[in-house]
Order: structure tokens, then C-alpha cells, then sequence
């Protein structure tokens, strides 16, 4: 499998370590969303048979996080971002 | 009495080794300081102003750049790792900070490091059965970590004949010996 890199351009799966979905970008705040929200980020995961958004870790390269879109029954890969990027997008790190 | 204490190379002898294989030479660098450089957010302006005034190239992506005292290679966004000589900078640290100052975070990493110049004809025959970059595709002046055997390497393309690796030193014996053993089953 080959990601493409947004940076690097095209690399083997094989420099890279997978953590799972890209929801775990958004965490809520455990001191105010309350404990249903933070157990739901915590525990609850989909599994969804089709497009998936996961973070990748390029660590045999520039050591940067990326999310990936991946259709999990083909394997094809859509897009791939900085998760840097689609953080700030999202309105985290300020 | 007084003990003489002298200081390692990362393979553990007093001087830098030299291999030759063939065509190939290896040989251990020990005389290279090396920093990481990473730039503070929001310090951008101030950030590249300190490194013009203090002759630190910032390369681009997957790129090395020479310069007269600094040469630097790009790691990842954002961040840099910085070499000078060793002999007139062993603090490399406190020879960038007051050039820098609060726009980047600076640290050493001389002694994390092995360095091996890798050179001679037919570079290309041995770096494609150690790494999955391409040598001979790249460019000039190419800089990117990649994996050679189990072992995570900063690997600079100097030119087709000439190829400069970091390896973690604590395992310089054994990326010495990936080498070996690859040369030899090349030539």
C-alpha cells in the first residue's frame, strides 16, 4: 500500500504506524462536555465497512501525523492531510 | 595520576573508521556537530530573519543546503537539523541560541547520532537493496529519514557517488554492519 504523502509524495505503508480513527482529534473537553461525551470519545468507535478517516503516523519519515481517508473494503486512499491542518481547521491547537 | 580521559567515536575507538568494499568506502564522521532547530509558532518572520543573520539555511522539504559555517537539512515541518564542525563548534547549542533566541527551540544531538559518509561508483546498486528511497531517481542535495534494516537513518544524497547517513548511535555497530554485508553481496 502507498500513501501519498502531502508533503514527502508518494511512500510504503511500511514507514508508517496506524492509530485509528481521526475522531480522536477531537477530544471534548473532560471538564465540561460531561461523562457521556468523554466515554463516547473514549470507548466508542464506528466501523464502518466503506470511507474511513485514520491517523497515520509517518514515523520512518518526517515523523508528522497525518489523517488518512481510506475506503476500508477497497483499500483505495482519497486524501491524505497534515492532521496539523485539519486540527487547526477543525478550531483546535489556537 | 591523573587519568587521561578521552573521548569515543560512536563505534567506540579513539579515531573515526574507515571501511572500503569494492568500490564503496565507508567512513565513520565523528567530527560533525549536529543540533536540531525547530521554530516556535508565530515566530516565522523573526525566525527565518535570525537564521539569514546567523548563516543558517532553512532547505525546503526533503532537501539539504550547504552554507559557509551551518549546513542544514529539512527532518519535518518546521524543523531542521543544523551541522557545523565539530572542531570549532562542539557547542553547537550555544552557538545558535543567542542567534535565535526565543523564536526556535534548540537542542543537541551530536552524540545521538552516528555518521557515515557512504561513497565510490554504483551507489545506487547498494542503497536500493537497504532503503526504500530510490537513489537514483533523486535529486542533488536529497535529505529524508527512511528505514535501513530495522534502523530509523537520516540519508543525504550529496551526489550519485556521494551519500551521508545518520543512524541512532547506540546502534552504530550494527548499521555499520548492514552496510558491510550489503556491499559485500553487491560486489
Amino acid at each position: 500500500m502507498i500513501i501519498n504523502h502531502p508533503i514527502l509524495g508518494p511512500r510504503d505503508a511500511q514507514e508508517f504506524v496506524y492509530l485509528g480513527d481521526a475522531n480522536l482529534i477531537n477530544r471534548p473537553d473532560g471538564m465540561s462536555a460531561g461523562i457521556e461525551a468523554f466515554h463516547d470519545y473514549l470507548y466508542n468507535r464506528d466501523n464502518p465497512a466503506g470511507e474511513h478517516r485514520e491517523l497515520w503516523y509517518h514515523e520512518q519519515g518526517d515523523r508528522s501525523w497525518l489523517v488518512v481517508t481510506r475506503n476500508t473494503v477497497t483499500h483505495e486512499i482519497t486524501k491524505v492531510e497534515l492532521a496539523r491542518d485539519v486540527a487547526r481547521a477543525g478550531g483546535r491547537s489556537k | 595520576m591523573a587519568n587521561q580521559w578521552n573521548a569515543l567515536t560512536a563505534l567506540g575507538h579513539d579515531t573515526a573508521e574507515v571501511v572500503e568494499i569494492g568500490p564503496y568506502r565507508i567512513a565513520e564522521r565523528s567530527d560533525v556537530a549536529l543540533a536540531s532547530l525547530a521554530l516556535r509558532r508565530g515566530q516565522d518572520k523573526d525566525f527565518a530573519a535570525a537564521a539569514k543573520t546567523a548563516g543558517v539555511p532553512l532547505p525546503a522539504a526533503s532537501t539539504h543546503a550547504g552554507g559557509q559555517v551551518f549546513s542544514a537539512f529539512w527532518t519535518t515541518p518546521e524543523m531542521w537539523f543544523v551541522e557545523a564542525d565539530f572542531a570549532t563548534h562542539e557547542d553547537i547549542v550555544a552557538a545558535l541560541k543567542p542567534a535565535f533566541g526565543e523564536t526556535a527551540s534548540i537542542t543537541e544531538q551530536t552524540d545521538a547520532w552516528v555518521r557515515f559518509d557512504v561513497s565510490g561508483a554504483g551507489l545506487v546498486a547498494l542503497f536500493e537493496r537497504l532503503s526504500n528511497l530510490d537513489l537514483a531517481t533523486l535529486p542533488d542535495g536529497y535529505a529524508s529519514r527512511t528505514v535501513i534494516e530495522h534502523l530509523g537513518v537520516y540519508l543525504i544524497r550529496h551526489s550519485a557517488a556521494s551519500v551521508t547517513l545518520y543512524g541512532p548511535r547506540s546502534s552504530a555497530q550494527g548499521l555499520l554492519h548492514a552496510l558491510e554485508v550489503t556491499a559485500k553481496s553487491v560486489i
